[in-house]
């Protein structure tokens, strides 16, 4: 097992006939089961073409009727990436990740709200996040996939190429991961670190997992809570950004300290706290993992 | 992207928040002129630039006459503004706000933002209002009414009255506060706010509600649709580093230390910073170079970096997932020998063709030094830094007989920079500081910075 994604789901790719969503589907087509699960694209007016072999549906709705998708990826610029996850809400679809980044916080905040009000069951990856893997199995999104390892370890993250900085470090120490989930770096998203700790709780597969956070807001926080509460694994974390100051936005537009709130020692005490072995070197992350692990 | 206060009023009133009426001025006599045409007894000159706590730092100051106007306008204009944000070398004031006076009864307190555990937009309110709003959170959160708005419905009159009542606006009153508060909302939502505070809002004593402060900041990612906001856009007010970043979409921002930093990922950047901090370092700024590095973008960000005088040493970190280890490699070789790199230069690359980049790190017969994870970087970095400052009094001496000289001479921005960095790292930084100074202004500043002036002032003509 695995969480959310493995070798019998069922892709569409939004976006498919931009660069960016080409050249990402291309490289998820290649990668372990890729061939098999990556069956779909969508394009309003490019219906009844296909790309390398994938072929094209006008909608997200016909997609999955015609070749059973549930899972969609998105590359739609960020002007229309809310529109297109709607979409595949709409469509009623297991799974959304939507890769875009620089979507309008106000069009996050409308789309959030229709999910919320329709009860939907559909889960939001993202936006702006590298995406989801499971070694061996499945990759959805444009994380280098040749540094992934099968194993048992599950990686939790907002941001990008430091999830990729703890899968090296465990992979160079002999450790394989079950799944790693980029959950994205925006203040308005879909699954947050909470939801997907809480997967990796009920994965039989996951022995113990690593958390990575950065400043701003309080998702870690609310984790973290959870984690004392709930969690029966052992999680080990990292918070990027003690040495940012605060009122300044460090690239994602949800990692600022503002008014005082979301800052990096704040989140690790809470962090600790609750149980959680946290260190302050990213460069050990994956050593302090093989300490917990019996 | 921050906006100043009468830009911020300008839009206020566009969607019907009541605020004084007032002139943007750039000069002593536009500044008298407006007065004149603005009528009244008394007038207030306030400071507009992006920092907040301008009252405090003497960038507010009321005139009642036209003579007290000009005196007031002339001591403002010009003076470097110092506020708890702008840091100690404080803020150029270029415009001043030429305001009517209000006869204030109570100051309260307005803010908006996208509160990310609702994924709403929250209204906060106080009856605490011309203080500073982060003590009374922090100490007072009782006295913070916060109301989070259903986007669909928007905010309703009653919810908006009820506000209105919790932070005491006379029952008279109340009606005029649920039609600002009302139109706050509609311009937070349409103009694609991240932030907006009024602080303070008043009710004055003839019983109006006014917002006498407009503090609005819009999401950078929603400026697409907002060409009249990008217009507002006030380069002054911006680091120039930061500003040469952006054009090649680069996500710098300056920092106070000496070890410059380049990485690929904002949350790896910060990492980055981090394990710089943790290894007795200090970051001179974060920068992502996202996930394309060509060489155009390595030489770009290698000499945005070494435009600060403070950088003493650099830090390359590179997770090469997609991208590769030699195409990134060779990027830094050609940035390195472009701007004739004079400081340590520590790389840290990973991922695929990782042997083949350090091969071509290696080859290029640059004094560059590898390193194998972020730990170890971070430690080479600090160590060469110490090294360089030991080394610096023989090499300054060499140098100072040197003919050969920079490249380009500086623009009178970096100059200006330069002038004011030895002040602001003196006090913080260790005993070599002195010894390196000559050698600092030597590597640095070669690099021309665009002047920002002209671009504003047409935008701002415009909009009169």
């Amino acid at each position: 097992m695995s969480i959310l994604i493995d070798r019998n789901s069922r892709v569409m790719t939004q976006g498919i006939t931009g660069k960016t969503g080409q050249f990402h589907t291309r490289a998820c087509r290649d990668y372990a089961n890729g061939r098999r699960c990556f069956v779909a694209g969508v394009h309003p007016r490019r219906a009844g073409e296909d790309f390398e072999g994938i072929p094209i549906f006008a909608s997200v709705k016909d997609a999955k009727l015609q070749t059973g998708a549930t899972v969609s990826v998105i590359y739609v610029p960020p002007a229309g990436a809310a529109a297109a996850i709607l979409e595949a809400v709409e469509a009623d679809l297991d799974l959304v990740i939507c890769i875009t980044e620089g979507i309008p916080v106000r069009d996050m905040v409308r789309v959030r709200e229709r999910m919320r009000a329709e009860q939907c069951r559909t889960r939001l990856v993202g936006p702006n996040c590298p995406g989801v893997i499971t070694p061996d199995e499945l990759k959805i999104g444009i994380m280098p996939g040749h540094i992934h390892n099968k194993g048992r370890v599950g990686v939790v993250s907002r941001s990008g190429t430091l999830t990729y900085e703890a899968v090296g470090q465990l992979t160079e120490l002999g450790i394989g991961q079950s799944s790693a989930v980029g959950i994205g770096g925006d203040p308005v998203n879909g699954l947050k670190h909470i939801d997907v700790m809480q997967l990796f709780n009920d994965d039989p597969e996951t022995d113990a997992v690593v958390m990575i956070g950065e400043i701003g807001g309080s998702d870690e926080e609310d984790a973290a809570r959870w984690v004392k509460a709930n969690m029966k694994k052992p999680v080990v974390g990292f918070i990027a950004g003690v040495t940012a100051p605060p009122g300044k936005r460090m690239g994602h537009a949800g990692a600022i300290i503002s008014g005082g709130k979301g800052t990096a020692q704040e989140k690790l005490a809470v962090m600790e706290d609750c149980g959680i072995t946290v260190t302050r070197n990213p460069a050990d992350m994956g050593k302090v993992l093989r300490s917990v692990l019996r | 992207m921050k906006i100043h206060e009468y830009q911020g009023k300008e839009l206020f009133r566009k969607y019907g928040v009541a605020t004084p009426r007032g002139i943007p001025c750039f000069s002593v006599v536009q500044a008298v002129a407006a007065a004149g045409k603005l009528g009244g007894k008394a007038w207030v000159v306030k400071a507009q630039i992006h920092a907040g706590g301008r009252g405090k730092g003497g960038g507010v100051k009321v005139a009642k006459s036209l003579d007290e106007v000009r005196a007031r306008a002339k001591d403002i204009l010009g003076m470097r503004l110092v506020t708890h944000q702008t840091g100690p070398e404080g803020q150029t004031v270029r415009r001043v706000l030429i305001e009517e006076g209000a006869d204030i009864a109570t100051e309260l307190y307005i803010g908006m933002v996208v509160d990310r555990g609702t994924q709403r937009v929250a209204l906060m309110a106080s009856a605490e209002g011309g203080m500073d709003i982060e003590a009374v959170a922090a100490n007072h959160p009782e006295k913070i009414h916060t109301l989070v708005i259903d986007p669909v419905r928007g905010l309703g009159d009653a919810a908006a009255e009820d506000v209105a009542l919790r932070i005491g606006i006379p029952a008279a009153a109340v009606p005029q506060a649920r039609t600002l508060l009302q139109a706050l909302y509609r311009c937070f939502d349409e103009t694609d706010a991240s932030l907006a505070e009024i602080n303070p809002l008043i009710v004055t004593v003839d019983g109006r509600v006014v917002a006498l402060d407009a503090k609005l900041n819009i999401d950078d990612n929603a400026l697409f649709r907002h060409p009249e906001i990008v217009a507002m856009r006030d380069l002054d007010e911006e680091d120039p580093l930061e500003i040469e970043a952006s054009k090649h979409d680069l996500s710098y921002i300056s920092l106070d230390g000496e070890i410059g930093c380049m990485v690929n990922g904002a949350g790896l950047a910060m990492a980055t910073m981090d394990t710089i901090k943790l290894f007795g370092g200090a970051p001179a700024n974060f920068l992502d170079v996202g996930g394309g590095a060509t060489t155009e973008k390595v030489t770009a960000a290698f000499k945005i970096m070494l435009s600060n005088p403070k950088v003493k040493a650099i830090l390359v970190n590179i997770f090469g997932g997609i991208m590769q280890c030699d195409t990134i490699a060779e990027g830094v070789v050609a940035a390195a020998r472009e701007v004739k790199l004079a400081v340590p230069l520590v790389v840290r690359m990973k991922g695929t063709n990782e042997d083949l980049g350090k091969k071509i790190l290696k080859d290029s017969g640059l004094p560059i030094i590898a390193a194998d994870n972020m730990g170890d970087a971070a430690k080479k970095v600090v160590a060469a830094l110490k090294v360089a400052a030991s080394n610096k009094k023989v090499k300054t001496q060499a140098k100072k007989k040197a003919p050969a000289k920079k490249r380009i001479a500086p623009n009178k921005k970096a100059a200006r920079k330069r002038g004011a960095a030895p002040k602001k790292s003196a006090p913080a930084k260790n005993k070599t500081a002195a010894k390196r100074k000559p050698v600092a202004k030597k590597s640095r500043a070669k690099k021309p910075l665009r002047k920002a002036k002209p671009a504003p002032r047409r935008a701002a003509g415009k909009k009169k």
